[in-house]
């Protein structure tokens, strides 16, 4: 290793520690009664965009709203509300945006499908390709083993 | 089918993407707003100018109102400013100036230097009411109905343009239809 390159080293791993350091997951420290609890904010918070940044969830996010939303998330938990319950309030006041996994409606029926039709559309032009090329091989006169 | 016009046909197809893609690529910016049709949040909030007052949404029932969600830390709150006010000169609608995630010496401050352009304002010290508004970032704005619901939300800086034929046409419509 050059020594120019060491440094490059020692300066990533100095930099992604101080982002690292800034990014812990929930800075107020929080007191949950049970473990379940706190698994189940996990997991909600994983799974609810921070809707003002680009591409991060509540969890990871250090954004104002991601503070306050963490928040709401955490005491509508702790009142006992379920977690569909804190999910349906969050998208009745931000859209299917809020939320990591869209749901299944009709507006997103193509976003669920499209990965399945175009695995259907690639199988249709793997079968005719083959059939083709085996045409071709019968017209050669050439023998294949089946 | 000869084998060129498959390859042919996926890149038209791929053209008309392109081309839906950059026509609705200005609206996307518009964020989806659920609450419209909703009743607008409860809540019963002090009055920034006299702290020991509270002003509830009960006591604002049976007339339209406007909700401006603003802070003296939000530069475009400033840049709307000169808007809102040519609104409240009008006096055409009541504005409720939701000071949120604010000092309270510092939003006093900032309405006496640059006017205050609210018939009221309540504070919402650590934004816990915003959230019930869903609001994304300062400033955002909500227009109320006599009975309680949101009609109209714009996110971000109000323009005149908003104002004229988003806002007022919406707030003659419930005078005259009440």
């Amino acid at each position: 290793m050059k020594p120019g390159n060491f440094l490059v080293f020692i300066m990533t791993l100095v930099i992604s520690a101080a982002v690292m350091a800034q990014v812990a997951p929930v800075p107020e420290p929080l007191v949950f009664e049970t473990q379940q609890q706190e698994e189940r904010f996990n997991a909600l918070t994983m799974e609810l965009r921070c809707t003002v940044c680009q591409n991060q969830n509540l969890a990871d996010s250090d954004a104002t709203l991601a503070h306050d939303l963490r928040r709401k998330v955490y005491e509508m938990l702790m009142s006992g509300k379920t977690d569909d319950e804190i999910k349906q309030y969050m998208v009745e006041r931000y859209g299917d945006f809020v939320l990591y996994r869209p749901p299944v409606q009709s507006n997103t029926y193509l976003l669920w499908l499209a990965p399945l039709m175009m695995l259907l559309a690639g199988a249709l032009i793997l079968r005719s390709s083959i059939k083709k090329r085996s045409a071709l091989l019968d017209k050669k006169n050439l023998k294949i083993d089946r | 089918m000869n084998s060129r016009t498959i390859p042919l046909i996926g890149f038209v197809l791929l053209v008309v993407l392109l081309i839906a893609g950059l026509k609705i690529a200005d609206k996307k910016t518009e964020l989806p707003s659920p609450l419209i049709g909703k009743p607008a949040p409860a809540f019963d909030l002090p009055v920034l100018a006299s702290p020991d007052k509270t002003m509830s949404k009960e006591s604002l029932l049976g007339k339209p109102y406007l909700v401006n969600f603003w802070g003296s830390w939000c530069v475009t709150c400033r840049a709307e400013h000169p808007v809102v006010k040519q609104l409240a000169d009008l006096n055409a609608v009541y504005i409720i100036g939701m000071n949120f995630r604010d000092e309270r010496d510092d939003a006093i401050a900032w309405l006496k230097r640059w006017g205050n352009p609210y018939d009221v304002s309540l504070i919402d010290a650590d934004g816990r009411l915003s959230v019930d508004f869903g609001v994304y970032a300062a400033p955002e704005t909500f227009l109320v109905d006599p009975s309680g619901t949101i009609v109209f939300k714009h996110l971000g800086q109000l323009t005149w343009d908003v104002v004229e034929n988003e806002i007022l046409p919406r707030v003659s419509e419930m005078e005259t239809g009440s």
